[in-house]
């Protein structure tokens, strides 16, 4: 096995599977239903600014 | 039963590094065997006296290691900007490579100095620090790993000053902002190492479901650092009691490597962890969540993707293959859509508090330091194209594009990081004086546009000089005239540097009489209505 091999695989296969990968995370960000558990994720900034939560926070 | 282990090897420690001080075989191995000697006999000391002590178990957030890290960013960004100021006027008046300092004060030893206490001393305690803030925030849960935090902090400041004494004594290994030697590496490593845990394992106890971005942003940083540290600083000591070491790769790999690292530097020390710091401050100062948590999580993904490839950019013309410098090239102007969707996710986050810019110059700060992120992430993919490269390459132009990001956008976030941090870390009401803000605000403003503005006319102009030749074919300038021609922008690009250190000392004052006189904040039961 040497170098060209590492290559060939890297720009073909590996390059889709990042390719996939990607695109999976851009539908998954913009899946159905997203929309409420991004605003409450992005709330997380103004809850617990002084002392850490006591408990399990949401579920 | 810990400290008593602890102990053991501290005490261990000291007289190994006695030792090596002792049988080192240069100059610099024995100062820097000594430092660490001095620095395992305090802890030493210090856990002596606290052994046995009872203490309180800990409750609320590790307060204590921020606010080290604050006063340490604060400190060292001074050093750093002074620093740079004076080698910028070294290069304007070469006088001032003063021959009393030859060997230590002049600009080949400043320069590394400079570069290193700007990126690793007041950018990398700003990332830990503020790390260590947002993680406890978001996660609601306390640093994890006890005192891990601590060591964390003097541990990676300990390296920030064997690199710093090691450039005045020589100590390289010649691969720009990697320039410290085998031993500093390794601690560096060990540090890194606690780093990661204390962050991750704060994650792993999260009392929030969700992780919040800028924790996304924060860890692809620390660990793509680990990475980038480990792969380019492999080496082999010459002897375990000296100070100099062979690289493991040559030529053109050692090269690649060496780039591969350097720009991942910028893409994850400067870009991803600083993002981290813009995806909470900036909201967090604005009052209003971030504009599109959905944008924040692409533009996470997409930078960590794209960013890894551009290196090779830096390497037009050489050696290094064609089609490994057009990838880097073609991933840089890539790069562009992330790094704009990113600035346009930090900028709208102000819309419909756009008001705030008027009476807050502290989200005055951030929303320019934004603004500088987007120009230099422009001009850099432009840069990287290799006709425009094949001008801009050694010139000036390079210097400047590194300081509208460094100075615009990681200097002006910090700043407006730490207005932020120092007033909740030592609970006061506000800040003492939000004049002395503004004053900070333009002074650096009005110094990055001059040094910008100056490099741009300088790296252009010698750029055009060095490839200028007659109708005979020969070159029409030699080096020295571009040296010659280029004064006047050196001394503005000085003056430009002069500015920007003398906001940061308004800033130092500001910061310091407001953990002095500014109110201390009301206690906030009393203040809470019912509910």
């Amino acid at each position: 096995m040497d170098y060209h091999i590492l290559r060939e695989f890297a720009d073909s296969w590996v390059l889709l599977a990042m390719f996939m990968f990607f695109m999976g995370v851009v539908f998954w960000a913009f899946r159905p239903g997203s929309r409420k558990e991004h605003r409450d994720t992005a709330d997380i900034i103004f809850r617990h600014e002084d002392k850490p939560a006591e408990k399990e926070a949401r579920t | 039963m810990w400290n008593y282990i602890k102990l053991a090897v501290l005490g261990i420690a000291v007289i190994l590094f006695g030792l090596a001080a002792n049988y080192g075989r240069d100059f610099a191995y024995q100062v820097h065997a000594l430092i660490f000697m001095a620095a395992a006999a305090i802890t030493f000391i210090y856990t002596l006296r606290t052994t046995g002590d009872v203490k309180p178990a800990p409750t609320g957030y590790l307060d204590g290691v921020v606010r080290a890290g604050v006063i340490a960013t604060a400190g060292w960004g001074v050093v750093g900007f002074l620093a740079g100021t004076f080698i910028a006027f070294q290069l304007a008046f070469p006088q001032l490579n003063f021959e009393f300092l030859q060997g230590h004060g002049n600009f080949g030893r400043l320069r590394p100095l400079h570069t290193s206490a700007v990126i690793f001393a007041f950018g990398g305690n700003a990332l830990i620090a503020s790390s260590f803030y947002v993680v406890q925030r978001t996660s609601a849960a306390r640093l994890w790993g006890g005192n891990l935090g601590w060591f964390v902090f003097w541990g990676y400041n300990l390296f920030i000053v064997l690199a710093a004494t090691g450039y005045l004594m020589g100590v390289t290994q010649s691969k720009e902002y990697a320039e410290p030697e085998w031993y500093i590496d390794l601690w560096l490593t060990i540090v890194w190492v606690a780093y990661l845990l204390a962050f991750m394992g704060t994650i792993f106890k999260r009392k929030e479901k969700h992780i919040y971005v800028a924790n996304w942003f924060y860890l692809s940083f620390i660990i793509t650092i680990a990475m980038l540290h480990i792969v380019n600083n492999l080496a082999i000591p010459i002897s375990i009691l000296g100070s100099r070491s062979v690289m493991v790769m040559s030529g053109v790999q050692d090269a690649m490597t060496q780039w591969w690292y350097g720009h991942n530097a910028v893409g994850f020390f400067l870009t991803a962890g600083f993002l981290g710091m813009m995806y909470y401050f900036v909201p967090k100062q604005a009052e209003r969540p971030v504009f599109s948590y959905k944008l924040s999580i692409i533009h996470f993904w997409a930078l960590i993707f794209i960013y890894i490839w551009a290196g090779p950019h830096h390497l037009h013309y050489t050696a290094l293959p064609d089609w490994a410098s057009t990838l880097g090239m073609v991933f840089s102007v890539i790069l562009w859509m992330p790094s704009w969707g990113g600035m346009i996710n930090g900028l709208m986050t102000l819309s419909g508090a756009w008001d705030k810019l008027r009476t807050d110059p502290v989200i005055r700060m951030m929303v320019i330091s934004v603004g500088f992120y987007g120009m230099s992430t422009f001009e850099g993919p432009m840069m990287s194209i290799r006709a425009v490269n094949s001008l801009s390459h050694y010139t000036d132009w390079t210097i400047g594009h590194v300081h509208s990001g460094a100075l615009g956008w990681n200097g002006m976030i910090t700043f407006g990081a730490l207005y932020f941090l120092v007033p909740r870390l030592w609970n006061r009401e506000r800040l003492y004086s939000l004049g002395l803000v503004s004053w900070h605000f333009w002074l650096a403003t009005i110094g990055i546009v001059l040094y910008a503005a100056s490099m741009w006319v300088t790296g252009i102009m010698e750029g055009l000089m060095w490839r200028e030749v007659d109708s005979q074919g020969f070159l029409v300038n030699a080096f020295a005239d571009t040296v010659s021609a280029k004064h006047p922008m050196y001394v503005v690009r000085a003056l430009g540097g002069v500015l920007y250190l003398t906001g940061a000392i308004i800033m130092c004052y500001n910061l310091v009489m407001t953990v002095r006189r500014s109110p201390v904040k009301a206690d906030e039961a009393a203040a809470v209505p019912a509910e």
